[in-house]
């Protein structure tokens, strides 16, 4: 699904990302995680086609990124869901809008629309804020709106970048459940974050980034594939059982 | 569908963004209206410097013994001159007639017809006519000043008339042109630069629009709309106010200033459609190209 080789990104001299190799596979639950400046966003900006890398080559979901033309940019990202800290939703949009613009830009009929978009905001448990507008809402309840407008075209990959950054421990752990639940219908879903208790509740693979190389990438063991989002949940709120000096 | 979700997105955005619409709408109206009132202005004063300019001309007094053979002779000789365009004889009889009905007494007193037979010399273009005269009047041996021909008693000599007409109708003409170009383009300038401000507040939009995808014009169509809409009712709403203006202020005056009546002036539907047409154009493309800059994330 994602295929980094040897990609680097300098930026005015600073190295943002240092000779990066690593692949990801179709299904995968990933996390990226590093200190502020490790080359987080970088490679997040990079699998959008934000950036140009000084060097390297990365294919996402089948496109050598390098081929796709400026033009084709708008139809590359279509493939690709992002989630951001902020959440980047519309100001003087509805939630019910917000989720179907995303629709609206691929060109999906109104009768398109009016199927899918209730479907997204149910799984995302926002059926009775339809027609509140983002300033409305608690900041977990956007977040999930965000979530539900890079899902809406059901992508093959998501990417979420400090989703949590800015929400407190008990609604992260709903969004983070909300990712898995994505992750489970198939998509491959990419996370960045330092939030580390997360990461070792979570015990997915973890990437780990130091001033732009990968120091670290291990399929952080003993958890299962098909664990159901509850069971996910469970763990999540119970407390660290992390053995001591890991 | 896609045409009617550019039009409820432009509608949308107009209504939610009310402030920084009104200000665009608020200068296309400003501006306009300033240039509807200065594109008649300009026209009229222009028209009234050519209507100045075409009397330019110089008269030749033939001798008052002059013959009809002399005559042909020199009407001839001014026709070859280059840049004259129409030569006219006044007979002494036309001219009595003429001058006597202006001033009966005096010619009454005087008994005879003193006026010669005289050629009105029309040039082709009104800044020749110093060329013209110049070949009337070639110079002699002697220093002074003679005619072309000998039966011409004298070639009428309002050069500094002339001059200063021709310098002053220069002058109306090019300071026109100039205010012109200034005023266009402080219009588009300002027009501009109010679009410009109304999508900086939108920036964040057009970059989330961006990251789901949306191809830049799909971005631009809803804004260009937006332009079109503001535009147009800038316009309507200046010509308006111009068309009251109009039926209230200058037709009463019309009948007695000839000016404002002048028929070189723009007819006012030419005008409404000019100032429509640039409201409208300028929004269009101040949105459409402000935006540019925006697109690039």
């Amino acid at each position: 699904m994602i295929d980094f080789r040897g990609v680097s990104k300098l930026y005015a001299g600073d190295v943002g990302l240092d000779q990066a190799t690593f692949s990801i596979e179709r299904g995968e639950f990933v996390f990226l995680v590093g200190s502020t400046g490790s080359g987080k966003s970088t490679v997040m900006r990079l699998l959008i086609k934000e950036l140009e890398p000084t060097a390297g080559v990365i294919r996402v979901a089948g496109h050598d990124l390098d081929q796709v033309s400026r033009k084709r940019v708008p139809y590359f990202r279509r493939n690709v869901g992002v989630v951001f800290q902020d959440f980047k939703l519309l100001p003087n949009r509805t939630v019910y809008d917000n989720v179907a613009y995303a629709l609206q830009v691929t060109g999906g009929s109104r009768k398109e629309i009016r199927a899918k978009v209730p479907d997204i905001l149910r799984l995302t448990g926002l059926s009775t804020k339809l027609h509140n507008f983002p300033h409305q809402l608690s900041g977990g309840e956007q977040q999930r709106v965000s979530v539900a407008r890079a899902f809406v075209n059901h992508p093959p990959l998501l990417l979420a970048d400090e989703p949590t950054g800015n929400l407190d421990p008990d609604t992260s752990i709903d969004i983070m459940r909300l990712l898995y639940r994505i992750n489970r219908t198939g998509t491959t879903v990419l996370v960045a974050t330092h939030d580390q208790a997360m990461v070792d509740k979570m015990r997915r693979r973890v990437l780990e980034l130091s001033r732009g190389r990968i120091v670290r990438d291990e399929a952080a063991g003993f958890y299962t594939r098909d664990e159901t989002t509850r069971d996910l949940a469970r763990r999540l709120r119970a407390p660290s059982t992390r053995p001591p000096g890991l | 569908m896609r045409v009617g979700f550019f039009l409820r997105e432009a509608v949308r955005a107009t209504r939610r963004s009310a402030a920084p619409s009104f200000a665009a709408l608020a200068t296309v109206l400003v501006t306009l209206l300033v240039l509807g009132v200065f594109i008649p202005i300009v026209q009229a004063t222009n028209g009234a410097a050519d209507s100045v300019r075409s009397r330019v001309e110089v008269d030749v007094y033939m001798k008052t013994n002059a013959t009809a053979v002399q005559e042909a002779r020199v009407r001839q000789e001014i026709l070859n001159i280059p840049h004259v365009k129409t030569v006219q004889l006044v007979s002494k009889q036309t001219a009595y007639e003429q001058q006597s009905k202006l001033d009966p007494a005096a010619y009454r007193l005087l008994g005879t017809n003193p006026l010669p037979d005289t050629f009105h010399v029309i040039p082709d273009n009104p800044a020749n006519v110093l060329a013209v005269h110049n070949a009337l009047t070639p110079p002699t041996a002697g220093g002074g000043t003679g005619t072309i021909d000998p039966s011409i008693q004298s070639v009428s000599n309002r050069r500094n008339d002339t001059k200063k007409i021709l310098e002053v109708t220069n002058l109306v003409t090019i300071t026109a042109a100039a205010l012109t170009v200034l005023l266009t383009i402080a219009s588009i300038l300002l027009i501009a630069n109010t679009i410009r401000l109304s999508l900086y507040a939108r920036r964040r939009e057009v970059e989330v629009m961006k990251l789901v995808g949306a191809t830049d014009w799909f971005i631009r169509w809803p804004f260009v709309v937006e332009g079109i809409v503001v535009g147009a009712a800038g316009a309507g709403l200046a010509i308006a106010v111009l068309g009251i203006a109009k039926v209230a202020l200058l037709d009463p005056l019309a009948s007695n200033w000839t000016l404002i009546a002048s028929p070189r002036t723009i007819s006012f539907t030419a005008l409404v459609i000019v100032l429509m047409s640039a409201g409208v154009l300028v929004s269009a493309l101040g949105s459409g190209l402000s935006l540019r800059r925006f697109l690039r994330v």
